[in-house]
């Protein structure tokens, strides 16, 4: 990560940044394409893998559980106890088998969207009507049919509400996740604070993260309506 | 497996190593005390003003987007820039934690009234109740355990992202021990993690406790009463 030095050479903003004021402009127009675009970048990339690799095992586990009712349980008590793990601890807990890679963070990160994921698939399944399973059933189709042109669109809206509160976590957790792999926009954040606490850096790093989670809820709800038209009147 | 028989022995010695380090007990004191601070703040904040929300029935849409918004408050950020803008110390965290708290808290709050049946508020109005008093003898006791799966939701996020502001740079939670790998290796981390689960576990427990404690008689046995909402779960830390 650049370290910041007040750079008087380059003109404009020197004492701003040398002062430490709130928030310089100039700082962030010289260290956007170095510092934070990257940073944003990586951040992105971190919670797009975590909550795909977690969506799929979720499903497959939010599957088999539905299939299997007595694999619930289990399933769902390991996934709790995943969660309850604060993020700090597990991350360091894993750094001594993977390193300080990417690979821990997504390792953690995955874990945390497994029990969200899991437990919101499932009970948009089960929440499926009997009757519309009957029907469906009556109709001729087949389990699988079934499965894959009834229940699973019916069980979307409960998904895609687990998706977004899976993906807002998860974009929450990977600014701790720079702790271990200096990845992400936590990674400015630890710089900053390093740095003498330069609060520039400070609020623009911690602005984008806030405004990452925000904007991904609303691209989730925006998919959510487009993906179940026909829950959109309520 | 080592390393949690180690965890075991580091909580079996108070996380004592040498002496003059602070001690778990002394952490998970000074731990309580900040969540403890926030929740009563927060609570301050967030009861009343979901509560009369909820009673007037009006602003849903603020009460309820509150909490989507506040849910996607990265906690570490959120931090960052209370460190950025008030400076660190006891105060950054605490706005920093209340932040957190009151939008669970303000939604159950106002869904917990709000959903109160309307015609058992017709009913309370219509034998000459004052508002005041069917918010405080209809509305509140029905809409308790709402109220109360809102606070102990927050009551766990706080506890678990109290831990996280030591990476900020805050002193004096269980977090010391978690960000401090280096020292307390593994076995302590693992150890310092364990009690900040159990401290979460025994707030939620203490909250369902006055939770009884405060639900008439009448309604502790109404098992229907149970709360029903979809609830969030807070975010792990």
């Amino acid at each position: 990560m650049t370290v910041v030095i007040p750079n008087f050479s380059s003109g404009g903003g020197g004492s701003c940044e040398s002062e430490n004021h709130l928030f310089c402009v100039d700082w962030v127009r010289r260290n956007w394409s170095g510092v934070l675009e990257p940073a944003l970048g990586q951040h992105v990339v971190l919670t797009l893998i975590a909550v795909g690799i977690g969506f799929v095992l979720a499903l497959g586990m939010a599957l088999a559980a539905y299939r299997l009712s007595w694999l619930e349980r289990p399933l769902g008590i390991g996934t709790a106890i995943l969660y309850t793990i604060p993020s700090l601890a597990l991350f360091e807990i894993l750094a001594p088998f993977f390193g300080p890679t990417r690979t821990t963070a997504e390792i953690a990160l995955v874990g945390y969207t497994l029990l969200i994921l899991f437990r919101n698939i499932l009970t948009g399944l089960r929440e499926v009507p009997p009757e519309v399973r009957d029907t469906a059933r009556g109709m001729g189709m087949t389990a699988r049919q079934s499965l894959f042109r009834v229940e699973l669109p019916l069980a979307l809206p409960a998904i895609m509400a687990g998706l977004r509160i899976a993906t807002v976590t998860v974009i929450s957790l990977a600014t701790v996740a720079a702790y271990i792999c200096n990845q992400g926009l936590g990674a400015p954040i630890f710089t900053a604070i390093n740095e003498n606490v330069f609060k520039t850096e400070l609020i623009c790093a911690g602005g984008l993260a806030i405004m990452l989670a925000i904007v991904a809820d609303i691209i989730l709800v925006g998919v959510q309506r487009l993906l179940t038209p026909w829950a959109r009147t309520r | 497996m080592n390393d949690l028989i180690g965890a075991l022995h580091f909580i079996g010695r108070n996380g004592v190593d040498q002496p003059g380090e602070p001690t778990l007990v002394y952490l998970a004191l000074k731990h309580l005390e900040i969540a403890g601070a926030a929740m009563v703040v927060a609570c301050l904040i967030s009861l009343p003003l979901g509560v009369w929300l909820g009673h007037l029935r009006r602003f849903s849409f603020v009460a309820i987007n509150v909490a989507n918004i506040g849910r996607a408050l990265p906690e570490l950020a959120v931090i960052a820039i209370g460190v950025a803008v008030i400076g660190l110390g006891f105060w950054n965290v605490l706005v920093a934690l209340v932040v957190l708290a009151v939008p669970p808290m303000l939604t159950t709050a106002y869904v917990g009234v709000a959903g109160v049946d309307p015609d058992v508020v017709d009913a309370a109005r219509g034998m000459g109740m004052r508002e005041l008093e069917i918010l405080r003898s209809v509305e509140l006791p029905l809409a308790l355990p709402i109220i109360f799966a809102g606070i102990r939701i927050a009551g766990v996020f706080v506890i678990a992202t109290a831990t996280i502001t030591s990476l900020a740079g805050y002193s004096g939670t269980l977090g010391d021990i978690i960000a401090n790998q280096a020292s307390y290796r593994v076995s302590g981390v693992l150890g310092a993690a364990i009690c900040v689960a159990a401290l979460a576990l025994i707030v939620d427990g203490a909250f369902a406790l006055l939770q009884r404690g405060l639900t008439p008689r009448g309604l502790r046995l109404d098992r229907r009463r149970l709360p029903q909402v979809g609830l969030q779960l807070p975010a792990p830390d």
